[in-house]
């Protein structure tokens, strides 16, 4: 175990910048990243070998630096992800640049065999949800999927309807092809969570739900349910990542105010790219308040928009399938 | 406020401390003949500068400095918004290009993110007088206070400049527009977002012709955008445009109606020492420009500018570093978004020097002849009229010199995105903020 880490350590080392991470965007710092990561580490250490040489031991925390930096930059650029979903005209370059920057990290992270690794530490160290970011929910993940080593899940709706046209194949795609039918939302967010929470789980997959159909109007009717591919969809499986995130309760209220309101249509890749939401156009500064200890910032996007949403649709599929 | 980005050499704007956001200048282009000079903002507005002759009528000797003034101020598009997306179209200018002048007047395209308008620069300098039936402030007269016929006349009244919008090349776009480019054929021009360009005809406004789609059919493996596009400025037939992952594609529109299949891909093999995390983001083109010859590319990526032959696709002939000692800082500028600036880049009239910008006010000149490069500064301490532009250098290690400046004192907040050189003459603008800086060359002026 220990001589993987000088390997990689060897090779990436010198090429990696030094990063110089603030974390002003949500007041997590790094080193808050670097203390649980290295609770995992040293637990790892003390279980392990006792006659660990010296050189391996720097090797490995070398290698644990360059993890940590390697973290650091994936949970920044899922940060990034997720700010410009709320700016209302997101950058489609600069979207795609960050997108394809998380997947070569998480190509990296799979290739290292860390990936299972810090998603183990992670999961099992049961940290309340809210104190984790986006990316530590993306590992727990990982973790149901029994195939293919697929680093980001999707939502599989596999419950769809075939009269559900404006479900889009992000949603459909099936993570494993010949699963069980009604392999239902909740229940993958329920399995996720080991910790309580799941009444929050439950009482948010609803409004996940409703605002998925909300925001089919908007799209492109396609009516093709894509069987998944064995290559993993990142930028459909991050960002599918972001709706589960919208369920969390917790002590953290500030991470909970950043999410907890954000309009859900973003389901949709299109739209997410595109930067179809309802929300109304807010700076990065306007982000800066809604993330203040008070608790009286307003909401990011009103909910309302998903309800009259889906009344309308009701209403299209109504004429569509022409009952 | 539109005033302070008027004045090209002085401005009046360090009496505020602040920046309005819509006197940004987000584009600058100069007409075929370098008379003419346009820079949009990010408030929507076209401010178009003239060079002043000083002998009107009679040929200019070279190394004649004409100081260039503002000649109109219109607002060319106004904030949006797509109803259907819930969305803010920004008024912003993303690009002006002119169109080569046929008659008296002259005509310029601007674009903002999805709408390319066709506008009409025409001046007025006489009007007519003694109609029989208006007098003259318009009103009707009462015919039987006519008592003579006489013929109106054109006399000559203060020069008036109208700007008319001819033509609305709306609907094309469902993603930003990047680039428009003029067609030698004088006849069409495109018009580039992310994912498509379009070709359109400059009289027809309802129909476009779409050459390149590059949008997957599930926007999940979306992985490369377009970055910018240009016509050749001899063959009608060959375009080029960048892509987010630094290839270039020449096109030829008689292979096929959709270029999605390039004739020719110019990529360069990463280089496997230098790869990190961020050799994608840091190689993505963010501008391309035909060489004047039309034998060359120039395209800039994040740290360097290149030269590209036309003839050769496996990498560029030459390879300019801008700013180098920015590599070890990618992170931090990852962080902050820097590192997603576009920079423009351009030639000068001989195709012999190439030009572009960098951060803390610098830009950067490059000789293709020696290789050299030089830094320079946009900043108003040097912009009294006939100052010499000293030269600047970035501290790197090595004797530090005087008026060096270090890599941590860069200001990123200054940086310098967009820039024009004249097609003839070494004048250059170039666009700092919501400053318009007009560089001459007086010294290399009668080498032209």
């Amino acid at each position: 175990m220990a001589s993987i880490f000088v390997v990689s350590a060897e090779r990436f080392i010198p090429l990696f910048p030094r990063l110089a991470c603030q974390g002003v965007l949500l007041g997590c710092h790094p080193c808050f990243r670097l203390n649980m990561f290295s609770k995992g580490t040293k637990r790892k250490f003390s279980d392990g070998d006792e006659e660990i040489s010296d050189e391996s031991l720097v090797g490995a925390r070398v290698a644990s630096s360059y993890s940590l930096q390697r973290q650091s930059l994936l949970d920044m650029s899922l940060i990034k992800l997720q700010l410009c979903h709320m700016l209302v005209e997101p950058n489609l370059c600069r979207s795609v640049l960050i997108a394809n920057t998380v997947r070569q990290i998480q190509e990296e992270m799979t290739h290292d065999g860390s990936w299972h690794m810090v998603a183990e530490a992670f999961c099992s160290a049961g940290q309340s949800p809210s104190e984790r970011l986006v990316a530590t929910e993306v590992l727990c993940r990982s973790r149901e999927q029994d195939a293919e080593p697929k680093l980001f899940s999707v939502i599989s709706y596999e419950g769809c309807r075939e009269e559900e046209v404006v479900a889009d194949e992000t949603l459909c795609s099936v993570s494993v092809s010949d699963t069980v039918s009604n392999v239902c939302l909740a229940g993958r967010i329920g399995q996720c969570w080991e910790k309580s929470e799941l009444s929050g789980v439950e009482r948010d997959e609803e409004a996940l739900e409703d605002s998925r159909l909300g925001s089919g109007e908007d799209e492109e009717i396609d009516t093709k349910d894509r069987a998944s591919t064995e290559s993993p969809k990142t930028i459909g499986q991050v960002f599918g990542t972001f709706e589960i995130k919208n369920g969390s309760p917790g002590p953290d209220s500030a991470l909970e105010e950043l999410f907890s309101d954000v309009d859900t249509s973003y389901y949709d890749l299109d739209t997410m790219l595109t930067g179809m939401q309802s929300a109304p156009k807010m700076g990065p500064y306007d982000i800066l308040d809604s993330l203040a200890p008070s608790h009286s910032s307003p909401s990011i996007v009103s909910t309302p928009n998903c309800r009259s949403d889906l009344n309308e649709l009701d209403h299209i599929m109504e004429i569509i399938v022409g009952s | 406020m539109g005033e302070d980005s008027e004045s090209p050499k002085i401005n009046h704007s360090f009496l505020r401390d602040y920046v309005t956001e819509a006197d940004v200048i987000s584009t600058v282009e100069f007409n075929q003949t370098g008379d003419l000079l346009a820079t949009g903002d990010k408030g929507g507005r076209v401010v178009i500068f003239q060079r002043e002759t000083e002998s009107k009528g009679e040929s200019e000797e070279l190394g004649e400095s004409g100081e260039y003034n503002v000649y109109s101020t219109f607002q060319s598009h106004e904030p949006d918004f797509d109803y259907l997306k819930s969305l803010e179209i920004e008024e912003k200018i993303n690009k002006i290009r002119w169109l080569p002048q046929q008659n008296a007047a002259h005509f310029l395209l601007s674009t903002n993110d999805k709408t390319i308008k066709l506008w009409k620069v025409s001046e007025r300098d006489k009007r007519p007088e003694g109609y029989n039936l208006k007098d003259e402030e318009g009103r009707i007269k009462d015919i039987s206070t006519v008592t003579s016929l006489r013929v109106p006349v054109l006399k000559p009244t203060d020069l008036m400049v109208e700007v008319r919008p001819r033509r609305i090349f709306a609907n094309g776009h469902t993603y930003h527009v990047n680039s428009i480019s003029v067609n030698s054929d004088g006849e069409t021009y495109l018009s580039a977002d992310d994912l498509r360009i379009n070709m359109w005809h400059l009289d027809i406004t309802d129909r476009s012709f779409n050459i390149v789609d590059i949008k997957p059919a599930n926007m999940e493996d979306l992985t490369e955008v377009i970055t910018a596009a240009e016509f050749h400025p001899h063959h009608c037939q060959l375009f080029v445009y960048s892509s987010s992952k630094g290839t270039l594609r020449l096109c030829d529109m008689r292979e096929s109606a959709l270029c999605d299949k390039h004739s020719k891909i110019f990529e360069e093999p990463e280089d496997p020492g230098n790869r990190s995390f961020f050799s994608e983001i840091i190689s993505s083109v963010s501008d391309v420009k035909f060489s004047h010859s039309g034998r060359y590319l120039l395209t800039r990526d994040y740290l360097t500018v290149k030269v590209w032959d036309l003839n050769m696709e496996k990498g560029p002939v030459e390879t300019y570093q801008v700013h180098e000692y920015l590599r070890s800082k990618l992170c931090s500028l990852y962080e902050n978004d820097c590192i997603f600036d576009k920079f423009e880049c351009v030639w000068n009239s001989t195709d012999s020097v190439i030009m572009t910008g960098a951060y803390n006010s610098f830009f950067r000149m490059f000789d293709r002849e020696t290789g050299r490069g030089v830094t320079l500064e946009a900043w108003r301490e040097n912009s009294k009229p006939r100052a010499v532009l000293r030269t600047r250098r970035v501290y790197t290690g090595g004797r530090r010199r005087r008026g060096d400046v270090g890599v941590d004192s860069l200001d990123f907040t200054k940086k310098i995105l967009h820039m024009a050189w004249h097609p003839a003459e070494n004048i250059i603008a170039i666009a700092a903020t919501n400053n318009l800086y007009i560089f001459q060359d007086r010294v290399n002026a009668e080498n032209q």
